[in-house]
């Protein structure tokens, strides 16, 4: 059942939910960061509108940087800016920056600790048709092996507006992983969000007739509704699971992590990125040190993706409401 | 504030300077030495011509001019000067990259006062000095932003990134110091991958260039003076040097970009050193 303690949208598994991405949301947010925090630098390379920073170069074009495609340079000059008291907002599709740029943003920006916020946008299978190039399966591996790079996923639009304010408060650099396909809008105005903070979302259902099945999904980012609509039609079927949006992905947020798997009999990670080095690795290490529990990993296996819808993709892979559910009840079955 | 020298004692000073890189060289046992060795001239005249403002007992003094050292594996050279200008104590040069020294093999900015950047992989510091820049021209501020380089990372895609930027933003608080001493790892530059003609291309970027002696601290001093009244432009003053310069079998041999002298070099080495100080000492007097 949904947590009753999370502020959800009213119109959450109605055909009414808007629908919208996350980089939509991102967008908005940067423009209300900017009238904020006159200190704030946005920087793009050549795919302003397309990541959503067109909002803000339009309202605060002074405080817009146009490096043309020039990612290594975009993370050098971010760290000067930084140098000099600015926050620097920079992002191209997260294959680029920090795809192309991350020794840059290794050196210049976290072996130096200036402070900036990354704008990966277009990551996962969802960025569709234009195929596996252009699909970042590998945007979090490389961004939380930094020192002094936080690391944070939002689930829909409007968490990835408020992403972007919490960014800038945050004491340290933050990474902000973006989708660019439209997204049911499921979390409300109302809801709280933290770059620390990650959320339980979908709490089992114990009744007379129902009972946990011991299974928690920690999922981020574009899949996390996938989830949410595969536990509810699970628990029609009387299976009940556990759903965590683990938008946290560095710092985890351990104790919530902590509590889950101990409430828990086997933890599946979703996430649409490789599996090595993802999410689910990270809440692998923290927890077979601290509460060792079976994890099934579900991402994308060293391989790469190709062209299609995004929802075609997201099937074919292996990562939607579909094959959430098999996974699930494969677990139920090799268990009993 | 910063200290002052005339053009003729930052020519004795360098000898001194040469002998100490090449003690705490060889107590090191690891580093650079050819590429520091042909920039002490560089380094003196930038910190110690009258130019740069900064206060050593204030390194984060908001309105000083700021240093970016490019190539980091300068390093050694740059612990020598920051410490003469009265950034941190002489001894501490000791300690280069020894384990919990504060002199790291390549400049870390958190580690020691008076580096702006952490920097030693080559080919990044002029964008972050053109961020600086952009930064300064956005708060209306009048510092400049000297950026040292080697002409090794006029190799990099980055540098020429930075290099195009910089043009397009005619950032005319900015002077890039390119150290042009024709070596890096694997040879000769214009072997290893040909940059002539360096000063063209940089025209051709937007940027005004003047090119100089880099032994001879009057032209430096002049070259850096001209800098700070360019308008929409900014500066690259490309110092042609010697690499290994004072020490004769060192200089023009590429194979001491990489490698620091054994003690029977190192006590070759400062011997000559000493007869050229005779040498210059006796000129001047």
């Amino acid at each position: 059942m949904l947590n009753p303690d999370f502020n959800f949208s009213p119109k959450i598994f109605t055909s009414e939910i808007e629908l919208k991405a996350s980089r939509d949301g991102f967008g908005e947010g940067l423009v209300l960061a900017g009238e904020k925090n006159k200190n704030i630098v946005v920087l793009c390379a050549d795919v302003t509108e397309s990541i959503r920073m067109h909002h803000f170069k339009n309202r605060f074009p002074e405080r817009f940087i146009e490096l043309g495609i020039a990612e290594q340079n975009m993370a050098g000059v971010a760290a000067g800016l930084a140098a000099t008291g600015k926050i620097p907002v920079f992002g191209s599709y997260a294959v680029f920056s920090p795809g192309r740029n991350w020794e840059q943003i290794r050196t210049s920006i976290c072996y130096n600790k200036q402070k900036a916020i990354i704008i990966g946008s277009h990551t996962g299978l969802n960025v569709g048709p234009d195929g596996a190039s252009h699909q970042a399966l590998e945007d979090i591996a490389l961004m939380r092996a930094l020192p002094n790079m936080n690391v944070t996923a939002p689930a829909d639009a409007l968490e990835a507006r408020k992403a972007i304010l919490a960014a800038i408060d945050y004491p340290g650099s933050v990474y902000l992983r973006l989708a660019r396909e439209k997204s049911p809008v499921f979390t409300s105005e109302e809801s709280s969000f933290a770059i620390e903070k990650s959320s339980v979302l979908w709490l089992p259902k114990e009744d007379e007739k129902i009972k946990y099945s011991g299974i928690a999904i920690f999922v981020s980012g574009f899949l996390v509704y996938k989830a949410l609509e595969a536990a509810k039609e699970l628990e029609k079927e009387g299976i009940s699971i556990a759903v965590i949006n683990n938008s946290a992905i560095k710092p985890l947020d351990k104790d919530l992590i902590l509590e889950w798997a101990k409430k828990s009999k086997v933890i599946i990670t979703l996430e649409e990125h490789q599996i090595a080095g993802g999410m689910g690795s990270t809440i692998a290490e923290f927890l077979s040190e601290n509460y060792p529990i079976l994890i099934h990993f579900m991402g994308i296996n060293d391989t790469f993706g190709e062209s299609g819808e995004a929802e075609e993709l997201i099937e074919k892979y292996g990562l939607g409401k579909e094959a959430i559910k098999e996974k699930v009840k494969q677990i139920l079955i090799s268990k009993s | 504030m910063a200290k002052k020298f005339s053009a003729r004692e930052i020519e004795k000073l360098a000898i001194d300077i040469r002998q100490e890189l090449i003690k705490i060289l060889l107590e090191v046992k690891s580093g650079h030495c050819a590429g520091p060795l042909g920039a002490v001239e560089i380094y003196l005249s930038l910190y110690f011509g009258g130019l740069l403002n900064y206060d050593a007992k204030k390194p984060d003094w908001p309105e000083r001019d700021r240093v970016v050292v490019s190539n980091g594996h300068y390093a050694p050279l740059l612990y020598i000067i920051l410490s003469k200008a009265g950034y941190f104590p002489e001894e501490e040069l000791k300690n280069l990259r020894k384990l919990g020294s504060s002199l790291q093999g390549h400049p870390h900015r958190l580690s020691l006062p008076g580096i702006e950047t952490s920097s030693g992989p080559v080919g990044e510091g002029l964008s972050q000095a053109a961020g600086m820049a952009l930064g300064a021209k956005i708060d209306k501020k009048k510092w400049q932003v000297y950026c040292l380089m080697g002409d090794g990372e006029q190799d990099c895609g980055n540098t020429w990134e930075a290099v195009m930027l910089a043009g397009k933003h005619q950032l005319d608080n900015l002077t890039a110091i390119i150290d042009r001493n024709n070596i890096q790892i694997d040879g000769f530059t214009e072997n290893v991958m040909p940059l002539e003609p360096l000063k063209e291309k940089y025209e051709a970027f937007g940027w005004k260039t003047m090119e100089v002696d880099g032994h001879n601290p009057e032209e430096i001093i002049k070259a850096l003076k001209t800098s700070r009244s360019v308008f929409v432009k900014p500066v690259a003053i490309i110092a042609h040097t010697v690499p290994g310069k004072g020490i004769d079998f060192m200089e023009w041999e590429y194979k001491w970009h990489g490698r620091v002298p054994d003690s029977k070099e190192a006590e070759e080495a400062l011997r000559k050193l000493r007869s050229l100080k005779g040498k210059i000492e006796s000129e001047l007097d």
